[in-house]
């Protein structure tokens, strides 16, 4: 702070932890870019659908998740209402991988990671792995033959990296909290930043496409 | 400060800027476009289709296998299995890292990483057999075995027991009453009575209580079913094995988790198909594939491609058209 010169000071406001984090919360996105009304004209193709299909086949995987949260770990075996609501959960995470793979295509053919979009890219990338293991944990969580062959299988991949013992797929108990709480609280904050990002350095313009034109 | 995204001159951009020109977006020309209504549309329709998938084609239930299952559709299965926790040949007693030290673990570039991890859930497999017959206050006879197995030497119960698995494995259809003759010691009325706990409904809540009444572990019971050829036979006859593209797969015709193709595809293909290692070998691939997906970017070459194939013109055909490239313009 002590470097920044006289003149510059005197427009700061008062060094405080609270004008730090308003200043990074308010220079995160450029002024009217969190929520625009308009967008670029190059944005015109069915490609940017993608990501925004992701986003709400998140939301409904998530709302879904929910109601079969209410009735407990078992109700879907039981309920015949139970079991709809676990289709629908499958048929929303199984749309929301497809929309994502879309999407990831998308991004590298337009090479989105260009003018400073990288982080936008490893934000995605690691939404998708987390994505995944969310998945997985998902599998594992049903109590049913699904899960007991799958953990039977997986058990071996995982020991043999030697973290079997702190994420033990063989223990339901810890996979339905990863799969609960842990693991979509991970996506939901990884997505947020990938949105913000998005936001923040505006949908990526086309390849060779000149400054302002 | 400025903030840092907003479009400086390209003057003042410097080196780095020469390599990439691409600009924020911020500052071209724009068009109204509703983002919140296109995220409504979108969640509505993504809604209507979940709604309509999952009206048509249901989801997966199979029920768990219980122990009571197992042992009613595959006794010999049961039988053979307690004789190789017995006598130590298991797959779980002979595992290693993290159940037991009986072995070295797999390796990745000699690095054991499965040793590394340490025996963290330590499970003793004669224990998955004898704990539950134990808590079962079974018949006097198997009680005088479990003490004959109690007071014998090491390489006495084992003796025993790796006999007597030998010879379930001689067996015509690995029938225990078609056993030739043999010193197996208390063995046989240890595995019989082992059957009937499993018959009896209560093997599963013995091997996952573990002395909590609320249990909810179930490592030691599904170890002790992996164990037996029985789970692995009833996934291949549902298309599961690890070798038919195994658990990426679900039961029935349901797409399961193909997003996990590539970790499941290596483990169909050599070296790893046929490698000891190959858990560890796959694992370390992915995780190499992975940090190249995360960090593509950065990647010369592959970072390339997309410039190089014109899929982009296609993207923003409508831009490229009103913006035709001019004479000269570098590609
Ligand atoms: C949870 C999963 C994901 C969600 C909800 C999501 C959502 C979005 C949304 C709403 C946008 C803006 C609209 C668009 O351009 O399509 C976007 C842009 C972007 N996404 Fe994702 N995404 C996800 C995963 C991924 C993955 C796996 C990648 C690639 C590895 C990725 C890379 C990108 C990039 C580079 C952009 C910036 C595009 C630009 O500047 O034009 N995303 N994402």
């Amino acid at each position: 702070m002590s470097s920044v010169p006289r003149a510059e000071r005197v427009h700061r406001p008062p060094d405080s932890w609270t004008n730090a984090l308003r200043e990074r919360i308010v220079s995160t996105v450029p002024p009217g870019q969190a929520l625009p009304d308009r967008q670029p004209v190059y944005v015109s193709s069915w490609i940017y659908v993608f990501g925004v299909l992701t986003l709400a086949a998140l939301t409904v995987v998530v709302a879904t998740g929910c109601v079969l949260a209410v009735g407990g770990s078992a109700w879907w075996h039981v309920s015949s209402l139970g079991h709809f609501v676990n289709s629908l959960h499958l048929w929303s995470v199984e749309l929301f991988f497809g929309f994502m793979v879309i999407h990831l295509w998308g991004k590298f053919w337009m090479a989105a990671w260009r003018g400073n979009r990288v982080l936008t890219w490893v934000t995605g990338a690691v939404a998708f792995l987390a994505s995944i293991g969310t998945a997985f944990t998902g599998y594992l969580s049903q109590s049913n033959f699904d899960s007991q062959w799958i953990s039977a299988e997986a058990k071996d991949g995982i020991n043999s990296i030697g973290v079997g013992a702190w994420f033990n797929v063989l223990n339901p108990g810890q996979m339905l909290l990863w799969h609960v709480v842990l693991l979509p609280l991970a996506v939901g904050a990884i997505t947020v930043m990938h949105v913000v990002l998005v936001r923040r350095h505006g949908v990526v313009p086309p390849i060779d496409a000149e400054d302002g034109e | 400060m400025a903030i840092p995204t907003r479009t400086r001159p390209v003057a003042q951009q410097g080196r780095r800027a020469k390599e990439d020109r691409t600009r924020d977006s911020h500052s071209f020309a724009t068009r109204p476009y509703d983002l919140v209504k296109e995220f409504v549309a979108a969640l509505i329709a993504v809604s209507l289709l979940t709604v309509g998938l999952a009206a048509i084609f249901s989801s997966p239930d199979e029920p768990a296998i219980t122990m009571a299952g197992w042992a009613e559709a595959a006794p010999n299965d049961v039988v053979a299995t307690a004789a190789a926790e017995l006598a130590g040949t298991s797959t779980s007693a002979s595992y290693g890292a993290p159940y037991n030290s009986a072995a070295e673990g797999q390796k990745v570039l000699r690095a054991p990483l499965q040793k590394w991890g340490g025996v963290r859930i330590p499970v003793d497999s004669a224990a998955l057999v004898l704990a539950p017959l134990t808590q079962a206050r079974a018949d006097a006879p198997t009680m005088a075995a479990l003490a004959t197995w109690r007071s014998a030497a090491a390489d006495t119960r084992i003796g025993w027991a790796t006999a007597y698995a030998d010879a379930l494995g001689k067996a015509p259809d690995g029938n225990p009453a078609a056993v030739a003759a043999g010193s197996y010691g208390p063995v046989p009325v240890l595995t019989r009575s082992f059957l009937d706990v499993a018959l009896s409904g209560g093997l599963e809540g013995q091997l996952t209580s573990s002395g909590n009444f609320y249990g909810g572990d179930q490592t030691r019971a599904l170890l002790l079913l992996s164990d037996g050829a029985y789970l692995e036979d009833s996934a291949r006859a549902q298309h599961l094995g690890g070798d038919q593209w195994g658990m990426m797969n679900e039961t029935g015709d349901y797409p399961g988790q193909p997003w996990m193709w590539l970790y499941t595809f290596w483990y169909q293909v050599p070296p790893f198909s046929t490698s000891e290692n190959a858990d560890a070998q796959v694992w370390a691939l992915m995780m190499v594939l992975t940090l190249g997906l995360m960090f593509l970017p950065l990647i010369p070459g592959i970072r390339d491609i997309p410039r190089l194939v014109p899929v982009h013109r296609l993207i923003w055909r409508d831009y490229y058209r009103d913006h035709p490239r001019r004479p000269g313009q570098a590609h």
